[in-house]
């Protein structure tokens, strides 16, 4: 697939001397829903702003749809959408009217039919003529990702658009940006619920200290990160592990057994488990198998990290 | 050239000017009401003339001066400095605009409500005061030019400003001193020689005697020299403007 986006080299050091990003790469493919996880400060909203124009880049190239965005900024920003984390709008002005605004600015000729679609696909359409200052917290998140839509953008960056947002948001959010990846709208968002990116995401970028520690197929990232339990459920409950089961991984868990093996290796060991279990006597009544959530994943990876720095 | 852009900004600026339509005509007009009040009637009917012009007559120029000078700072540091203040300037840093179109866009939007100011105060002064306007093309034309410069001064305070009260800073120590000492209310030749020579390093000077002789024909420094000091003053503003846009300063980290 192609890239719509290529980060290249991507450093960032603020005035105070803070360096935000360290030499980041980064391909965004078309089309595909990319989710950035990472702690607080490590540099998910830098690289966004370093991308979209917000902040100037120390060094290194951005290219977006084949466009500098440097050199060619009209047309490589002509392609953006950006949704900020922080809440920023006019409060005196008509949601209407900051949405017009934002089409304008971005060399757009009006066209309120379009607006009108977008505003009721965010269940907007009835607040149009309400100032923005009357809203409620998740209505002006409404209004920003509106706005950001309003030029029709080829790429829509979404900074941790779920903050303080309540269910029903995120799940309308979540319907319009579905409804986006199939229109071909290619979307980057950073997010701190992994559940979310686990949900709707395609790949993961894990982003630590300033570094992108990988970009991963969500699938393949899970299978190969993964840590599997098997449960096994006893008839009868043991007080303590049987000497012949004695060198497998085991925990006594309620009425059962765990066993954690690692999908990665070549044997996993469940087989010989099984039969040995069969040897002690023990009676299993169920089995079940549990895969890592990407959380786990994630909370062990940036733990590596900031343990080796 | 993003017109769109331009155009967008513009309207939506004087969208808010329209909006706070009340505020924004009837204080200059009950402001200036009352300096003709006090200097046109109650002081003035004491001095019989300054250069061949009734005293009433002769503050009209210094007067509107003084309004669209102050409206068009306080309007264009507005103007930029409320999207930084409620952060959505982030929409324009990532708009396919360049600040070339940002500028025309607020500082066209500036000038445009200083001179409505302006020319509605000269309107009022109509009603206080009879006179006629000898050159009303010049006249036009100082005003113009007065409403931008102006505008540009003022969109460099907002871009500089960090909060509110610096914001008033400028505009309150040195813009408001500067006219009022610039003889808005007087000639210049009625000062003492040593203050006559100090006045002629406030740039003002120059911008309010070429707009009063727009009216009068009679003028406290040749028009030539009024006509240079105002395309001195945009041009050093336009510059600071070029300077702040290549760095980002206080705009772009």
């Amino acid at each position: 697939m192609k890239n719509i986006v290529e980060v290249r080299s991507l450093t960032k050091t603020y005035e105070g001397g803070f360096e935000a990003l360290k030499s980041v790469d980064l391909d965004i493919k078309q089309g595909e829903i990319i989710a950035l996880l990472g702690p607080n400060g490590a540099g998910k909203t830098t690289i966004i702003s370093s991308i979209c124009g917000i902040t100037r880049a120390t060094s290194g190239t951005i290219n977006i749809g084949g466009h500098d965005n440097v050199t060619a900024f009209r047309a490589a920003r002509n392609l953006v959408g950006l949704v900020p984390q922080e809440i920023n709008l006019e409060p005196f002005e008509k949601v209407i009217n900051t949405v017009r605004f934002s089409r304008g600015l971005f060399g757009k000729a009006p066209n309120d039919a379009y607006l009108e679609t977008v505003l009721k696909s965010l269940s907007l359409w009835d607040k149009k003529d309400a100032k923005v200052m009357t809203l409620s917290g998740g209505m002006k998140r409404r209004v920003l990702i509106a706005k950001a839509l309003a030029h029709e953008p080829r790429v829509l960056f979404l900074d941790e658009p779920t903050a303080g947002v309540d269910v029903e948001l995120r799940k309308d959010m979540w319907n319009v940006v579905a409804q986006l990846k199939e229109d071909g709208v290619t979307i980057i968002l950073t997010t701190h619920y992994i559940e979310e990116a686990e949900a709707i995401a395609d790949r993961i970028g894990v982003i630590a200290s300033g570094e992108i520690l990988l970009v991963e197929d969500k699938a393949d990232l899970m299978a190969r990160m993964g840590q599997k339990t098997l449960k096994v459920d006893l008839a009868e409950p043991i007080s303590s592990i049987p000497k012949g089961l004695s060198g497998y991984d085991l925990t006594i868990e309620g009425e059962g057994l765990l066993y954690s093996y690692d999908t990665k290796t070549d044997r996993t060991g469940i087989t010989s488990l099984l039969a040995d279990l069969q040897k002690a006597g023990l009676k299993m009544t169920d089995l079940q198998t549990r895969q890592s959530s990407l959380e786990e994943i994630f909370v062990s990876l940036v733990a590596d990290k900031e343990g080796a720095a | 050239m993003n017109f769109q852009a331009m155009k967008t900004i513009y309207i939506f600026e004087m969208a808010r000017f329209f909006r706070t339509l009340t505020q924004s005509f009837i204080s200059p007009v009950i402001s200036t009401s009352l300096y003709f009040v006090v200097f046109g009637t109650a002081i003035g009917s004491r001095i019989e003339s300054v250069e061949g012009v009734g005293y009433g007559a002769f503050i009209v120029p210094g007067l509107v001066m003084l309004s669209v000078m102050t409206q068009a700072t306080s309007n264009a540091s507005f103007g930029i400095y409320f999207p930084k203040f409620t952060g959505t300037i982030y929409e324009l840093l990532s708009a396919p605009v360049s600040f070339f179109e940002i500028t025309v866009g607020y500082v066209g939007a500036a000038a445009t409500k200083a001179m409505f100011i302006g020319l509605v105060i000269l309107a009022t002064s109509f009603l206080f005061v009879d006179f006629t306007i000898e050159h009303p093309i010049a006249m036009i034309a100082f005003l113009t030019l007065t409403c931008l410069s102006f505008s540009l001064l003022g969109f460099i305070i907002g871009i500089w400003a960090g909060n509110f009260e610096q914001l008033q800073l400028i505009p309150l120590l040195i813009i408001t001193p500067l006219v009022f000492l610039g003889g808005s209310f007087y000639s210049v030749t009625m000062l003492p020689p040593i203050w006559q020579t100090i006045t002629m390093f406030n740039p003002v000077v120059y911008l309010i005697s070429g707009f009063r002789w727009s009216f009068f024909g009679t003028a406290d420094v040749s028009i030539g020299l009024s006509l240079f000091a105002i395309a001195l003053f945009t041009c050093v503003c336009l510059g600071i403007i070029a300077w702040i846009f290549r760095t980002g300063w206080r705009i772009r980290q």
